[in-house]
Formats: structure tokens, C-alpha cells, sequence
């Protein structure tokens, strides 16, 4: 097993930087998240730890080794694609198996390794199946189980939900965690999707623009974003973001959780309200402050107040977080 | 319910139309006909006085110089299919990279394509002649005296290699093409997993392209059985018959078949069920071995 270490990571293509100056240590046995929107740079920084593509500038440590000049195979890496990259060719077994097969490893060895893969992805009965006869989630269950079957020090996956849907997303979300708990490996996991990071990530890495926003905990994250993009990127429905002056005196924009929001008679503000969702388990007040959007979330039994009605919001100064209107990012208290 | 199946036949047969008056002109129409002047012997003339019946065909299949013709032409398929699939196949792999000027490659090599046969033949009935051909040259010996072209055990290999350059441009375009459609992630997976470039050719490339290959030496086969145009220009089915395939015995020159209609329209019918029982053979065969994709 091994930790991952980033110094001064760039990546550019024709000129174009796609990473840029990246520092980031990632330790043994963490679940490492790199979510950003697309185009951020997380999917080219994950395949520079895996070997795929040469960094312009900067190292990469695998364990205490500088891998920048070592072959993806000798990296001691295992890579899931979005697409799961299965041989469409091979049965299941001859995928899982194929890692081995290309370093040797004995026929009955490399049976043996593929069959207990499998079986703890409950693969076991579809051995002999090809890729096409599978469904989505047993592929990518294949995918892993071909990623595993190396006992790889470190594990990177692009995106490997990203093609399933939503209740399969959300049980193999569950799968990758325990898998995760049961390896004791290290696991970077590239996302666009902030629940997939939120939920399964020991950390994450927020990236924009081929930099890191933030690194921290998903708590650490969601509760103090480093800046506005962070803010409303992660978590659903986004942070509220108010003018400057608007729910509190000075000259930095004021941020609030749609939770943090309350409907109340005496609130500081006036909202017209513009949408009502029911969502079964909660209800989300869409309106307009100015000529700001803001989203406020109810428990699902509370008041629905009238599209168009004028509401009173309100938000406790603990709630509150500050950004600076020119760079956009947190404001220490 | 009735009507609207009748609706739907009548609409099946408006779409279909076109094309089944257009094959059955074209194609079902000349078959028939040539199935039928194939039972006939033929005068100089063009007149068609006796009848052979099916018989003809089985004299005419049983004749040495069909055999000899169908040896002929087997050697030449044997000889220009797998070169010509290895040539195409280790072209495109080359050519299938991402760097700076491939496309300049990917031009010269694809040229082929649009070199008619009779271009392709006649230079190299030059780069082969024993008295100004830089082949000569460079080889001496036979290639001087008598020349590649003139000598039997030469001939073959000769008209072979003019035809091999000339399908070359056709097979690489459709290897490339096939090369292009291989998901490079499955390269990617393939190379971290610590596969190297050979074997990432033998466990990717080559299933992933099958369809492609099974294909390519599908026409190549077909292309080498209905060779005419090189070996005409080239060799005139000599020296000694060495360059006479089936079609040229057909449709060539100077030939026991060449002033009877009816005996070459026997020989191509026999070509067509050859080649259609050598494409079923091939389908069959090679087919365990191709994958669809999923």
C-alpha cells in the first residue's frame, strides 16, 4: 500500500494548460476524491499518476518512488475507465484475468486470484459470459474485479459511475466504499458528481481550472467552502449567494446553505417567491431577492406559500459564510 | 386490419422497387443469361449452334486448362491475399498515430486507390522490364534475362506484386479505418495492465478488427479470382499459361476459349460458384474467429 504525492504538477497540451502547478498528498489507504466540472483537469491529473500521460513540469511520488519516469505497469497501479474498457472479445474470466496473464503469473494461479475476484463482486455465476451479455453494473463490477485482482498499492478509477443509472449509481456507490473498507487501499476516484464525493470520499480535492480549490473532508468542504465556486458546486441545491450589503452590513457577498434559509415574519429580507418544489421528503422555495435566485429548504410539511407571494427570509449569522466580492473566495472570520 | 397489411405490403414494394428492378437487371438478368449461353458452343460468328446442355459444364470443369487456370489462380490468391493483408494491416498500424505529418502517410499510402489497374500495370511493366526497368537493375540475373515478366517461375509473383500495390491503398484505407474505430481506452487499460506493444496488437488490435479482416480478405480473394486487367497487360497469361487465371481464361486472348461465347460464359459461371462457395468457406470458417462487438 502507498501514498501518493503531487509536487508542482502541470500539464499542458499545445500550449493549452489542462493542470496547473498541482500539490497534493494523498495517504495511505485514503479515499481520495478529485471532483470538479468538466474540463477542470481532474481526469488528466489522475492519468498522470497512473502513467498515461507525461507530466509538462512537477513529480509524481508513488510510496517514496518518483514514478515521473516509470512505466505505468511498474507503478504498481490499478486504472477503472468511465467506459470500463472491457475486452469485448474476452469472457469475464479471460478480462479479470488478463493483468495476470501479461506478467505470467501461472494458469492455476491466475485462476484461482480471477475466481476469488469475482466472487467477492458476486461475478462468480457469469464467468464464462462476454462483456455484452452483461448489464452495466456487472461491467463495472467486472472492470473492478480486473482492477482488484492485481492487489494494485494504488487504485484510480475516472468516473466509473458515470454511465450507470441513478439506483444502480447509488447501490455501486455503497459497493465502491465497502470495497474500499475491505482492501485497505488507496483509492483516487475522479468525479463530476458531488454526492458520489460527498459520500464516498475520505477527502476532496475541488479543482477549477487545472487547480486545486480546496482539500478537505467532504464535512470540511460543504460546511466552509474556500470560495463561491466551491459553495455552489457542492451540495444540492446550491449555497444561496446575496449582494454585498443585502443581509448584513460590508462590502463581502453573503453566503447561505438553502437550509439555512428561514420563512419567517420578521425576516431581514423580502423574497418574491417564484416556485414551489414538494419533494416528498422536503419542500425547496425558489424565489427572488433583487435580482438574486434564491432556494430555501423546508421540511416537507411546512406552509406552501403562493407563487408570487412576497415572504419575509431570514438567516442566523452563524449560517452565514463570506466571500470576497472581487476574488471570490472565503473571508476568515 | 386486412387493408392496412395490404397498405403496408404496397408501400414495402414502392421502397423496394427501385432496387429490385435495378438488381434484377444488372445482376439477376446477365446470371440467368450467362447460366444459360454457358450450356451453348459458339461460332466465331457469335451464332450458338449447339447445345451443350449442363454437361458443358462438367467437360469444362473436368478440362486441364481449367484446372490448370484454377491452380493458376489459387497460387495467385495464396500469394496476394496474405501479403497483401499483412502489407495493409502493418501500413495502417504504422500509419495509426498521432504525430506530426502522419497524414502525409496516410496520403501516399492510401494513393493506390485512385490508380486505375491499367496505370498501376503499365508501370510496372516498366519498373519490370529487363531492358529499362530499375528492377532489372537492381536484381540482374533472370530480371535481366529473360526478365521477371517473360520467366515462368517468376511471372506469377510479378503480376502478383503489381496487383498487391495496387489493392494496397483499398486495404489500408479499411484497416485504418477499422484501427480507428478501437476504443483507445481499451490501449490504455491494456498498457497499465502491463501489456506490451505486441501484446496489446495480438489481445486488441487483431480481435478488435476482425470484422475488418475477415472482410478485406474477402475482396482480395474475390479481387484475385477476377484478376484480368495486370495479367492481360502484363503477361498475356504467359509464359506457358503460367499467369492464366480463371478469368483471364475467360475472357483472355489467343486462347482455346476466346472465339466461343458460350465456352466463356461456361468458365464464368464456373468462377461465380467457385468464388461463392470459396466466400461460404471463408465466412464459415474464419468467422469463429471475428468478433461483432457486443
Amino acid at each position: 500500500m502507498a501514498n501518493v504525492r503531487l509536487q508542482n504538477l502541470t500539464k499542458q497540451f499545445d500550449g493549452v494548460t489542462a493542470v496547473d502547478g498541482v500539490d497534493l498528498d494523498v495517504a495511505d489507504r485514503e479515499f481520495m476524491i478529485l471532483l470538479g466540472p468538466s474540463g477542470c483537469g481532474k481526469s488528466t491529473l489522475l492519468r498522470m499518476i497512473a502513467g498515461l500521460e507525461d507530466p509538462t513540469e512537477g513529480e509524481v511520488f508513488i510510496g517514496d518512488t518518483k514514478v515521473n519516469d516509470i512505466l505505468p505497469k511498474e507503478r504498481d497501479v490499478a486504472m477503472v475507465f468511465q467506459s470500463y474498457a472491457l475486452y469485448p472479445h474476452k469472457t469475464v474470466r479471460a478480462n479479470i484475468e488478463f493483468p495476470l496473464k501479461v506478467r505470467k503469473v501461472p494458469k492455476a494461479e491466475r485462476a484461482a486470484a480471477a475466481t476469488a475476484a469475482a466472487e467477492s463482486l458476486g461475478l462468480g455465476d457469469y464467468m464464462e459470459r462476454k462483456p455484452g451479455a452483461l448489464s452495466g453494473g456487472q461491467r463495472q463490477r467486472v472492470a473492478l474485479a480486473r482492477a482488484i485482482v492485481r492487489d494494485p498499492a494504488v487504485f484510480c478509477m475516472d468516473e466509473p459511475l458515470s454511465n450507470l443509472d441513478a439506483k444502480l449509481r447509488a447501490e455501486t456507490r455503497a459497493e465502491l466504499i465497502a470495497l474500499h473498507q475491505r482492501l485497505k487501499s488507496t483509492f483516487i476516484y475522479v468525479t463530476h458528481d458531488q454526492v458520489e464525493a460527498m459520500t464516498m470520499g475520505s477527502r476532496i480535492a475541488v479543482m477549477l481550472r487545472g487547480k486545486i480549490e480546496q482539500v478537505g473532508t467532504p464535512q470540511e468542504v460543504y460546511d466552509r467552502p474556500a470560495s463561491v465556486f466551491i459553495a455552489q458546486f457542492v451540495g444540492t441545491p446550491p449555497m444561496n449567494i446575496l449582494p454585498a450589503g443585502s443581509i448584513e452590513p460590508g462590502d463581502h457577498l453573503v453566503g447561505v446553505r438553502p437550509e439555512h434559509v428561514h420563512i419567517v415574519a420578521d425576516g431581514q429580507l423580502s423574497m418574491t417567491v417564484t416556485l414551489v418544489e414538494q419533494l416528498g421528503h422536503e419542500l425547496l422555495v425558489t424565489g427572488m431577492v433583487g435580482d438574486r435566485r434564491v432556494i430555501v429548504r423546508q421540511a416537507a410539511h411546512s406552509a406552501v406559500p403562493a407563487i408570487g407571494a412576497e415572504v419575509r427570509i431570514a438567516a442566523d449569522a452563524a449560517d452565514r459564510h463570506r466571500f470576497d466580492p472581487v476574488t471570490e473566495r472565503r473571508i476568515d472570520e | 386490419m386486412r387493408s392496412r397489411r395490404w397498405r403496408d405490403t404496397g408501400l414495402a414494394v414502392l421502397m423496394l422497387g427501385p432496387s429490385l428492378v435495378i438488381l434484377g437487371w444488372f445482376v439477376v438478368y446477365p446470371l440467368i443469361k450467362a447460366m444459360f449461353l454457358g450450356t451453348q458452343r459458339c461460332n466465331p460468328t457469335g451464332k450458338c449452334p449447339v447445345d451443350g446442355g449442363l454437361q458443358q459444364y462438367v467437360d469444362a470443369f473436368q478440362s486441364s486448362q481449367f484446372q490448370d487456370a484454377l491452380l493458376v489462380t489459387v497460387k495467385y490468391a495464396l500469394i496476394t491475399v496474405p501479403i497483401g493483408l499483412l502489407l495493409g494491416v502493418g501500413l495502417a498500424v504504422l500509419a495509426d498515430k498521432y504525430v506530426r505529418g502522419v497524414g502525409i502517410f496516410r496520403t501516399i499510402f492510401s494513393s493506390t486507390v485512385a490508380t486505375s489497374v491499367a496505370v498501376a500495370s503499365v508501370m510496372w511493366f516498366f519498373l519490370l522490364n529487363p531492358n529499362v526497368g530499375i528492377v532489372a537493375d537492381w536484381i540482374g540475373g533472370v530480371a535481366k534475362t529473360p526478365g521477371l515478366l517473360q520467366n515462368e517461375g517468376t511471372a506469377l509473383w510479378s503480376v502478383s506484386a503489381s496487383s498487391i500495390w495496387a489493392n494496397l491503398g483499398f486495404t489500408f484505407i479499411v484497416i485504418t479505418a477499422g484501427l480507428q474505430s478501437v476504443p483507445k481506452d481499451l490501449y490504455e487499460s491494456a498498457y497499465v495492465d502491463g501489456a506490451n506493444g505486441f501484446t496489446r496488437f495480438t489481445n486488441v488490435t487483431l480481435p478488435m478488427i476482425s470484422p475488418i479482416l475477415l472482410f478485406v480478405t474477402v475482396v482480395l480473394t474475390a479481387r484475385a479470382f477476377e484478376s484480368f486487367g495486370e495479367i492481360d497487360l502484363l503477361t498475356g497469361g504467359g509464359p506457358k499459361g503460367s499467369t492464366t487465371t480463371l478469368t483471364y481464361l475467360a475472357y483472355g486472348r489467343g486462347l482455346p476459349t476466346s472465339s466461343d461465347d458460350g465456352l466463356r460464359a461456361t468458365v464464368s459461371v464456373l468462377v461465380f460458384f467457385v468464388l461463392l462457395i470459396l466466400a461460404l468457406v471463408q465466412f464459415r470458417g474464419l468467422e469463429k474467429r471475428v468478433h461483432y462487438g457486443n
